[in-house]
């Protein structure tokens, strides 16, 4: 035992390190976030927060449950595959309660233009018309109704546009 | 049982790992959606895309994007018969409500839209001093905006200028993929918003998503390959000029 005769004084400094060390544990264990490490090194707590942020879109399911009559003239027509939401907006807070929200009335002359001005960057083949020309200020929707555009047999007859 | 002082000095930290773990819990997730079942990515169809900028207001509505910022936007490019090397790009307000009309047909028009490629092996995670930002278990990029302490190492090391600070709240802000929605199988907002069906979200764990019959028989390309970055926002018909 020679060798730890003095060895007292070596083992109260090891102790004042395992005293810092759990010192430590202590307040990692205070202000490091119970989740953090779960996944990695972030707070997994975070990605449950970040989910649980309400929706605005209702998305176009929501529509169809109710709206079965718009859907059955929309899918005959060339804007089959364009969902509600894409012109009337986020409407999840209709679509939760319908009375608390009604959808405002669109304006064709924006709506549409939007996506069919004609360009020369848009894609060829995409129906594109320069609307001062062709409809001569007309609103779209005398000829045109928004959930299957294509023309009434008459107006072609007619001579309206092509 | 006797323990002595030095067998309790060992035991004590021991204990305290211990109780930690049993503090962390288990994870929480949505009640039919597992985090270890999904591997999320987008499709941007560039044939397709009119540039009406819906993807860009949708983001807004849905995200409370700050006006003058964008998780999303749009860019038109210009390559020209005279000048074919340097392409004109353009995108007025993120393409926010569409392009000037292009009279002239010189040369070759095209729309790319542009977000978040929530990379796989992304630069902008790996910077973070605090760990605020992260790659989620089923592939998101995600901010932790109670963590970060907006010093935007993030915002400069994204190659695709896709992060900003926000600014009312000062933190790191992005695109996060729509994950409140993606979560409940919902689409994002800007596939919900698109008019000509030119982004896609994809589920790349799925093999029942429909994307993957696109993927398998097109060829895709993922925006500055050469980074390495693990992109996944693949790109169809994507032209050689864009940056």
């Amino acid at each position: 035992m020679s060798v730890f005769k003095d060895a007292g004084h070596l083992f109260r400094f090891a102790g004042l390190f395992v005293l810092a060390f759990l010192v430590f544990l202590v307040v990692r264990h205070f202000v490091v976030p119970k989740s953090f490490g779960q996944y990695g090194h972030y707070r997994g707590a975070a990605i449950g927060e970040i989910a649980a942020r309400p929706a605005k879109y209702a998305g176009h399911e929501s529509c169809e449950s109710c709206h079965a009559d718009v859907l059955d003239v929309k899918k005959t027509g060339k804007h089959a595959h364009v969902n509600c939401e894409a012109c009337h907006g986020p409407q999840a807070q209709h679509a939760g309660d319908p009375a608390s929200a009604t959808p405002a009335k669109l304006d064709t002359a924006v709506l549409c233009a939007r996506c069919h001005a004609a360009s020369a960057a848009k894609p060829k083949g995409f129906p594109q018309v320069a609307p001062e020309d062709h409809s001569m200020g007309l609103a779209c929707e005398t000829c045109h109704k928004p959930h299957s555009p294509g023309l009434d047999a008459p107006i072609q007859e007619a001579g309206g546009a092509k | 049982m006797k323990i002595t002082r030095r067998q309790m000095l060992i035991l004590l930290p021991a204990a305290a790992v211990a109780w930690e773990s049993v503090l962390a819990g288990t994870p929480e997730e949505a009640p039919n959606y597992k985090l270890t079942e999904h591997w999320w990515g987008m499709l941007i169809d560039i044939p397709k895309c009119i540039g009406c900028g819906n993807c860009v207001r949708a983001c807004q509505a849905e995200n409370d994007v700050p006006e003058g910022f964008f998780r999303t936007w749009v860019e038109r490019y210009h390559v020209s018969d005279e000048n074919m090397t340097n392409p004109q790009v353009i995108s007025p307000g993120g393409g926010k409500e569409g392009f000037p009309v292009a009279q002239e047909d010189a040369g070759k028009y095209f729309f790319v839209p542009k977000m978040c490629n929530h990379c796989a092996d992304s630069p902008c995670t790996q910077v973070c001093p605090v760990g605020a930002t992260f790659i989620s278990p089923d592939g998101v990029v995600l901010v932790d905006q109670t963590y970060c302490l907006g010093c935007a190492y993030c915002v400069q090391a994204c190659p695709y200028g896709c992060r900003y600070i926000h600014p009312q709240k000062k933190v790191a802000d992005k695109c996060t993929l729509c994950y409140h929605r993606i979560t409940k199988g919902l689409t994002t907002a800007c596939c919900e918003a698109c008019p000509t069906g030119a982004r896609q979200l994809a589920d790349l764990k799925n093999p029942k998503d429909p994307i993957h019959e696109f993927l398998k028989t097109h060829s895709v390309q993922v925006l500055k390959p050469q980074m390495a970055t693990g992109a996944k926002a693949f790109y169809y018909g994507l032209d050689g000029s864009v940056r």
